[in-house]
């Protein structure tokens, strides 16, 4: 066991853990902030997805030895009401079935309009094709997305 | 209007209780059942801070209205649609509404699961007549406050008003109406007034799964809690023969191993640490059973397709007669393999097992069968079991099976502590109680030109289709008619899929017609239509489905769909069906990319009488297409020595956006009570997509996953 210190939603949080522990668990199961999801501890469902210092990455595959100094953003800080372009958008469009992949799924397209707020259909469809939506609510997703990016520009 | 579907319901399934020692009334109305004599309340009375207008329905004296759902959400949107029904006839403003999941109350809730789509259709009348007596309460009472006949009153949006233009709140007359006699014959509205019903509702839930709150089994946490990563046997058929945790117990952060039956539990404080003390289990396993392969399941299925021993499960005239009498038989084997359900969240459970209860939470498809089986598994009456259920990330059929609960509660009882069952990913796919591998011989006999004889052959591992399918399309339509089933026992665990059975039967079916009016030399299109005028000539049809309403998607989702005047390179398949009440035709348009096949769209037409929520009908029906053409164009999980031969989303593969068409959906308008959306969109889609490749390609697919007919590689990721 050590102690990390790690810089989430702007709040500084001090954990012991063991150095390969994913980041993942520790949000979940330490800092409470279950938001972030366990799908498949690969790297390739996408639900665990985090911001980390602005860019989409997966929570499951980042050990906290590593994330320390690092700017981490979940989708319990992405906004402070649920108010960013993409969460409202999602809440228009109605998105979730079971929601259960969908925190990761705004979390990475909150991450991709970031870099870019007027992609194509296909640049859209390329982006989100990491993340994996069992209900595959996939045509709620892709507008949603189209929405938020209207939102931003 | 017309109501099919006409549920009797009796006064006397509401009940009166009395007043509350803290001052709030409660009223139960036990809706679906007998009366009984007493009937326990569905929350904590010392907690209530509203006044509980029944087992359903609570308001407060501001007229704030809980509605309590009591069906579980797996995201077939039910914690949304089954209060609107409520609300409506309640008539409130929906803004009103507060939702919230209702706990297993065997007393007060019937069928309280989810499975079969049927949700609404067995909610509809009695959630409606719900609120409709509710509202006559609170109408009564308000008229008897202002001394005049409840006739002279009225009550919209939350408010009673009287003839002079006085106005009184729900929430001002809430005690008295909870003290009143339960009115009968009670009115409901006429679906022209509907003001809830049919508009789009969002998902009660939204704002808490846009911002991450917890609400999933998995987020689920109490003080104390330890995380149980289980070691189950590698490969079906196998047994536990010796361990040593050694290794397991010098995992920094492992509290406990405890063996149970074939399993080892390792307890930890977090999820990480249980999953890592698993992994550093060195366990033996030795044969308790036949190990299987899919080389083994196929050629097994093969044999009893091509052999006699079926029971027959529905005989129309004399197939054996008119296939000897026929100029042509079309016949042809239809084969699917294993599917895993692999919900995103994965299977879990929370028990807490002390001598006075048994605490359960998680997500479960089937709360009171887990509920009695974890009594029966600890020797311990009923009544000591609470169960809770929390939202879950995906059913589709897999948690109606409570094995993961039945596993929490065993660990519980045998750590004395409370306890969270998690399966990794690994265990959720290797540990799975799969869609069976089925296999389906169709053979057609053909006289002068005209189809005369159909006979379809099933063969299944493990059960077959359960007992209306065979009513399903196309019996009836055709005089000699035949649908023999036999299966093959296997020790792999197996069943529900989203749409059991017809998940597949439908590819085979809807395939095998499209190649069948080409033989015929007949419009596919046309000869489905022909096929339900005879349903409809036939004295004794006796089927499930309606011809008249068949043939209405059909024609809808010819006419919305551009069929048979696509645009050069845009190759189109049909397909309809009937399943779960509920009757779609659809159209899969794809063109070929670098020898190819994309589906770039596919037009679906649905009649499921009123619609309750378009917004979460929509979801659902997308869904059911875009899920149907993932499992037929890439699904399979295949054995090796009884041992699962993919166990996460790097071997399996699931369908991703890139891989997704535009699903364009039409409604039958209609006043016929509603059906369920969340399977009946699934079946037809993988015939549409097969008949589709089959015009732009010449080949009939007719093995799932249809990938492995394509000179294409395998895309994972």
């Amino acid at each position: 066991m050590s102690t990390f210190n790690l810089k989430i939603n702007n709040k500084k949080h001090t954990v012991e853990a063991d150095a390969d522990t994913p980041l993942l668990w520790v949000l979940r199961d330490q800092i409470d902030l279950v938001g972030t999801k366990y799908g498949c501890g690969i790297g390739q469902c996408g639900a665990c997805t985090v911001h980390v210092d602005g860019h989409a990455m997966r929570s499951c595959l980042l050990p906290v030895s590593q994330a320390e100094g690092m700017n981490i953003t979940t989708i319990e800080g992405l906004s402070e009401n649920g108010n960013h372009p993409v969460q409202i958008a999602w809440k228009e469009i109605d998105v979730p079935q079971c929601g259960y992949c969908q925190s990761g799924q705004i979390m990475t397209a909150s991450a991709f309009l970031n870099q870019n707020s007027n992609p194509s259909s296909s640049e859209i469809r390329d982006a989100m094709h990491g993340n994996i939506c069992r209900c595959a609510s996939y045509n709620s997703i892709e507008k949603a997305v189209k929405v938020a990016a209207e939102k931003i520009s | 209007m017309n109501l099919s579907k006409t549920q009797t319901f009796s006064r006397r399934s509401f009940l009166k209780t009395s007043a509350l020692a803290s001052g709030g009334i409660l009223i139960s109305f036990n809706l679906f059942t007998a009366c009984k004599d007493h009937v326990e309340p569905p929350i904590d009375i010392s907690q209530l801070n509203f006044n509980d207008f029944n087992a359903f329905i609570r308001i407060s004296d501001e007229g704030k209205v809980t509605i309590f759902s009591p069906n579980p959400e797996i995201g077939q949107g039910v914690k949304t649609s089954m209060p609107m029904l409520i609300a409506e006839e309640l008539d409130v403003p929906w803004e009103d509404v507060y939702v919230q999941q209702g706990k297993l109350d065997t007393k007060n809730y019937s069928r309280q699961m989810a499975g079969g789509s049927q949700s609404i259709r067995h909610g509809w009348e009695p959630l409606r007549q719900t609120g409709a007596t509710a509202k006559q309460m609170l109408v009564n009472a308000a008229a008897a406050k202002w001394g005049v006949s409840a006739s002279e009153c009225k009550a919209s949006l939350g408010v009673i008003t009287n003839k002079k233009g006085e106005k009184l709140g729900y929430g001002d007359v809430v005690k008295e109406a909870a003290l009143l006699k339960v009115p009968e014959d009670v009115k409901l509205k006429d679906p022209k007034d509907f003001t809830i019903i049919g508009k789009d509702i969002s998902n009660v839930d939204i704002d808490e799964i846009i911002t991450g709150k917890p609400l999933f089994g998995l987020d689920y946490k109490e003080e104390g809690l330890l995380y149980a990563s289980v070691l189950r046997p590698p490969a079906f058929g196998q047994v536990l023969e010796s361990f040593d945790d050694t290794d397991t117990k010098n995992v920094n952060g492992v509290i406990d191993v405890i063996k149970f039956g074939d399993k080892i539990a390792v307890l930890a404080r977090n999820t990480w640490t249980a999953m890592k003390g698993k992994k550093a289990l060195k366990a033996l396993w030795k044969e308790g059973s036949k190990a299987e392969s899919t080389e083994f399941h196929d050629a097994e299925l093969l044999k009893i397709l091509n052999g006699n021993k079926f029971k027959t499960r529905r005989k129309d005239g004399n197939v054996k007669k008119a296939f000897a009498e026929a100029d042509k038989i079309l016949e042809r084997i239809y084969e699917s393999p294993f599917l895993p359900h692999n919900c995103m969240e994965p299977m879990n459970f929370f028990a807490h097992v002390t001598e006075e209860k048994i605490n359960l939470v998680g997500p479960i498809q089937t709360p009171k069968s887990t509920a009695d089986r974890v009594a029966k598994l600890l020797e311990r009456d009923i009544s000591e079991v609470s169960l809770k259920m929390t939202r879950m990330g995906g059913g589709f059929g897999r948690r109606l099976y409570g094995d993961f609960a039945l596993e929490a509660a065993e660990v519980s009882n045998l750590a004395k502590k409370p306890v969270k069952v998690v399966f990794s990913r690994e265990d959720d796919m290797t540990a799975g109680t799969y869609r069976p591998a089925t296999k389906y011989k169709i053979a057609a006999s053909i006289k002068d030109g005209k189809l005369t004889g159909y006979h379809l052959k099933e063969a299944c591992i493990n059960r077959n289709m359960y007992g209306l399918i065979p009513n399903f399309f196309p019996a009836a339509a055709i005089e000699n008619y035949q649908v023999d089933t036999a299966n093959y026992k296997s020790n792999i665990t197996t069943g529900a899929w989203r749409a059991p059975y017809t998940n597949f039967l439908a590819s085979a079916e809807q395939s095998f017609f499209d190649e069948l009016a080409e033989v015929l030399e007949v419009d596919r299109v046309q000869l489905h239509l022909d096929l339900l005028e005879n349903v409809k000539n036939n004295p004794k049809p006796n089927i499930e489905y309606s011809p008249e309403r068949l043939q209405g998607v059909i024609k809808m989702v010819v006419d919305t769909s551009n069929w048979g005047k696509t645009e050069a390179g845009v190759y189109q398949g049909f397909s309809v069906y009937y399943c779960h009440n509920t009757h779609v035709a659809e159209v899969a348009d794809i063109i070929m990319e670098n020898g190819n096949p994309v589906v770039k769209k596919v037009t679906c037409a649905v009649d499921c009488g009123i619609v309750v929520n378009p917004l979460g009908a929509l979801n659902q029906i997308k869904g059911g297409v875009i899920d149907g053409i993932g499992h037929a164009m890439y699904g399979e999980l295949t054995f090796k020595e009884g041992r699962p031969q993919s166990n996460n989303f790097n071997t399996y593969q699931l369908i991703r956006m890139g891989q997704t068409p535009q699903v364009d959906v039409h409604f039958v308008k209609s006043d016929i009570a509603p059906t369920g959306l969340g399977e009946p969109t699934l079946p037809p889609v993988g015939a549409a997509v097969a008949n589709a490749i089959y015009k732009a390609t010449g080949k009939r697919l007719t093995k799932q996953p249809y990938i492995h007919n394509m000179d294409l590689e395998k895309v994972v990721g």
